[in-house]
């Protein structure tokens, strides 16, 4: 134990040196890399460690500072992956078939059928590798059992298995730079040379015989969301990382790379209005649209809240509210059903009268009181049960409530405000099965490979798929890590 | 002071419970689970029930430098300080847990110069000095009442203390007023105890000194608290040597009080040390400013004691084996005023929190 104590010491030493930025772990920035590779997330932690463990030399460039490394991976926290047999935290198998079944129904056939399968196939039994490499599971979480099969649970979170990836990566010899703001990518005839990188008030040029980009969407990039959708994007509220600011997409779709998705499609979710700007996370969400009525500022109701249970809700609701006048929705409900869901990180407005409620909102109390009194008569008793479809609903109103309707009658009151809450982009740019970037003209890239959100368009091209992002994220890292120093190592 | 931890712990379990990534680590995240809306009496439950593993600081993607601000074990840390300042009996003296440290180090040499004034003065400087060899030894520097009678005394004020604490906060972290010595509850805490169940991590241990797992803590306690269990037994086996078979120490180095208490005595050393160590090496921002003192002053006291029995054993038949006694006496004296008002009321909060766990998923 004497040994073990020292040790600790000296690691202690170590990392005190490292934090006051001691020259022991500064990186020659000016040799050749075998693998250059750009962002700091699951998808370029993955692709960093296969390089290296392939005899590459490998760098590492993550845009956030050290206390924000990871981008949206920060914000996961479980991964979809293809097994035969339950193990110690997955309850049973989950095949190709099933898989890309359930990877059908959510993109509505909007992949490619052979990266997809690829994928799926890819991420057999990937959790041992995730192990291997620093990962720590738990059975799955209370309220996420549906999940328990299919998808595996970070223990502490993505944040958590993002520190255990730095770490290892750091262990096997890759260089990382934080606040490393790539810039530019030098790229002739789909060949990359050189990047251009800010770092500490400096421009430097980083070469590299392959590059990696795994830089995330462009979901935080405001200007392009408002360039896409107009003013409206002003109120959206961006749930992850602020660093994912898609400049590598922009860069490889001016030089030459081929789209893939529709630039207007992301994943948003109806999230609480007052939550912050950027990386409020998973605590901003609300999950009691269905419990009550949903209406825009005008105080009236623009959609069937009971329609569907949690996925299918949950990836609508965004849009919907994007739709609305000023981009805002108030979920009001009662006493009734205030226990009924996820507690909320802000508290809801309470009042015991809808009239005082409606003021508190900003809404006319008019309207709101007309629009609920409309309601709660449309409603056709039935037994309400929250785990069902149930058959309390509505009957003559527009739009309808299909299930969960009750009335909204038992004070006190409570009303949540609403915002389009963006988790991501679905543009990107088209790869191959090596995960080499396709050019315009149908041409591969020699030496530019792509993982995670910069290229997950080309297999979840619209949906939401609970897990499937970071599947994505985990078996193009690792193929795009190996291809890369593959093709380092040859043109040595 | 206490109305700003209470506060805190509030705002930082509302955001926790929004969340839930954590709930693999320990009980708290899942006993937090329970609960939409948290009573002050909640919060001093949680906060005793949080171990200081530091693993949901690293993995939280609020903590800081993020504008949630969320420092977990930093704010069950500081209400767990307030917790030990209100429920402390007597309470006027609650004011020993501020700056601690200073209060065990005065203590502690008051102690020592109480002993050695005595000492000297009512037995001379010869009986100090002196060599001796064979049984009751000891008893020739110090007499046999002033060894017993002190310990009893202070021994049975601690335990006075312990209860009326103990009952006061079981009265506020259980509203139902069920009883504190049910079987079950009781039996699942002990299991808890032995194991130090939650500072396993979800089974990966504690994050020391940074953001990795290591099982360095929870070990190093474990030859702490093991150490101490043979300490306890090795002094009651003396006890019944004495007082039932009239056989008094010193004992030789073969007999079972002897190798029981310096095993333990050698395990506490290691243990005290080794957690010296990582206080001084571990990341200090998911932890109360103000409980560094207070743990590293009851470290050092529990070590110093051990150090100095240690070492009257060994010179035990010298002319030092007087003034080792009167060291060794001395610590022991203040680490028994000490007990109520220190480090070790841990121990006692957090064996009740985790009855009052084991309780109340027991009762779902």
């Amino acid at each position: 134990m004497w040994p073990k104590i020292t040790s600790q010491l000296d690691f202690t030493k170590k990392l005190m040196n490292r934090i006051k930025k001691n020259a022991a772990t500064q990186v020659d920035l000016s040799q050749m890399f075998d693998v250059l590779v750009i962002g700091g997330g699951n998808a370029a932690l993955c692709a960093a460690m296969t390089a290296r463990e392939a005899g590459a030399s490998v760098l590492l460039l993550e845009a956030s500072p050290e206390e924000y490394r990871g981008g949206n991976s920060r914000h996961t926290r479980n991964l979809r992956y293809l097994h035969s047999e339950a193990n110690a935290f997955l309850t049973g198998p989950y095949l190709e078939e099933e898989f890309f079944e359930d990877l059908m129904r959510v993109t509505e056939g909007e992949t490619n059928e052979q990266l997809a399968r690829f994928t799926i196939r890819e991420s057999n039994n990937v959790g041992t590798w995730m192990q291997a490499h620093g990962g720590m599971f738990q059975p799955a979480m209370r309220g996420t059992l549906h999940l328990s099969r299919t998808n595996t649970f970070f223990l502490g979170g993505g944040k958590a298995l993002m520190n255990s990836y730095y770490r290892t990566a750091c262990k096997l010899g890759v260089s990382i730079c934080y606040e490393a703001d790539v810039q530019n990518l030098e790229i002739t005839d789909g060949n990359f040379t050189e990047a251009t990188v800010a770092m500490k008030g400096s421009t430097k040029q980083i070469r590299a015989k392959a590059v990696v980009i795994a830089s995330g969407g462009f979901q935080a990039n405001l200007n392009w969301l408002e360039l896409e959708w107009g003013d409206v994007a002003k109120n959206f509220i961006v749930r992850g990382s602020p660093y994912d600011k898609g400049r590598m997409l922009r860069v490889l779709l001016d030089k030459g790379a081929k789209q893939i998705g529709d630039p207007r499609q992301c994943h948003a979710v109806a999230i609480d209005a007052r939550a912050p700007k950027f990386d409020g996370g998973i605590v901003t969400r609300l999950d009691c649209v269905s419990f009550g009525i949903v209406v825009n500022k005008h105080g009236q109701r623009f959609y069937d809240e009971g329609e569907d249970f949690w996925p299918k809700r949950y990836a609508i609701w965004g849009r919907l509210v994007a739709m609305q006048p000023d981009q805002i929705g108030y979920s009001i409900i009662d006493a009734k059903s205030i226990d009924l869901f996820m507690p909320s990180v802000f508290p809801p407005i309470e009042s015991d009268s809808l009239s005082e409620l409606a003021a508190k909102l900003e809404l006319n109390p008019v309207e709101l009181q007309k629009t609920t009194t409309d309601f709660n008569q449309a409603i056709v008793a039935g037994s309400f049960d929250p785990a069902e479809l149930d058959d309390c609903k509505t009957k003559g109103l527009i739009p309808p409530k299909s299930h969960w309707a009750r009335p909204i009658d038992t004070p006190p009151y409570y009303g949540y405000p609403l915002r389009p809450g963006i988790t991501f982009t679905y543009l990107g740019v088209a790869v191959n099965d090596k995960a080499q970037v396709v050019m315009e003209d149908d041409r591969l890239s020699t030496n530019i490979f792509a993982a995670g959100e910069i290229m997950s368009g080309n297999i979840l091209g619209k949906g939401y798929m609970a897990g499937f992002g970071m599947t994505i994220g985990t078996v193009f890292g690792r193929t795009a890590g190996k291809e890369a120093a593959g093709y380092a190592k040859k043109s040595n | 002071m206490q109305k700003k931890a209470i506060n805190e712990a509030r705002r930082v379990l509302t955001i926790c419970n929004a969340c839930r990534y954590c709930e693999g680590f320990c009980a708290v995240f899942p006993a937090m689970e329970l609960r939409r809306t948290f009573t002050d009496g909640d919060l001093k439950y949680l906060a005793n029930l949080c171990h200081n593993c530091r693993d949901c600081y690293y993995a939280c993607q609020y903590a800081p430098p993020h504008d949630f601000d969320l420092n977990f074990p930093k704010a069950m840390a500081e209400l767990r300080l307030e917790t030990y300042k209100e429920f402390a009996w007597p309470n006027f003296l609650s004011g020993l847990f501020r700056q601690n440290e200073f209060a065990v180090t005065l203590i502690s040499i008051l102690c020592l110069v109480v002993v050695a004034v005595l000492t000297f003065s009512l037995q001379g400087n010869e009986a100090v000095k002196g060599v001796y060899a064979g049984e009751k030894s000891f008893y020739n520097v110090i007499p046999y009442w002033a060894m017993v009678f002190p310990f009893v005394i202070l021994a049975s004020l601690a335990i006075l203390s312990f209860w009326k604490s103990v009952s006061k906060f079981w009265q506020e972290i259980n509203t139902k007023s069920r009883s504190l010595f049910g079987f079950g509850p009781n039996l699942n805490a002990v299991w808890d105890v032995l194991r130090l169940k939650y500072l396993d991590g979800g089974g990966h241990g504690c994050n020391f000194p940074d953001d990795r797992f290591s099982m360095m803590r929870r070990n190093l306690h474990h030859f702490v608290f093991y150490g101490v269990a043979l300490c306890l037994a090795s002094t009651t086996i003396a006890a019944i040597y004495d007082h039932v078979l009239h056989h008094a120490a010193p004992y030789p180095y073969l007999s079972w009080p002897v190798v029981i208490g310096t095993i333990g005595g050698i395990a506490i050393l290691l243990g005290t040390a080794g957690l010296l160590v990582l206080k001084f090496q571990m990341d200090r921002i998911p932890t109360a400013r103000q409980s560094f003192g207070m743990d590293v002053s009851f470290i050092v006291l529990l070590l110093l004691v051990n150090a100095t029995g240690l070492l009257l054993l060994a010179l035990r038949e010298t002319s030092a084996m007087g003034t080792m006694l009167i060291l060794h006496i001395g610590l022991v004296m203040a680490l028994f005023i000490t007990i109520p008002f220190g480090k070790f009321v841990h121990g006692v909060y957090r064996y009740i929190a985790l009855v009052r766990n084991a309780q109340e998923h027991s009762e779902l």
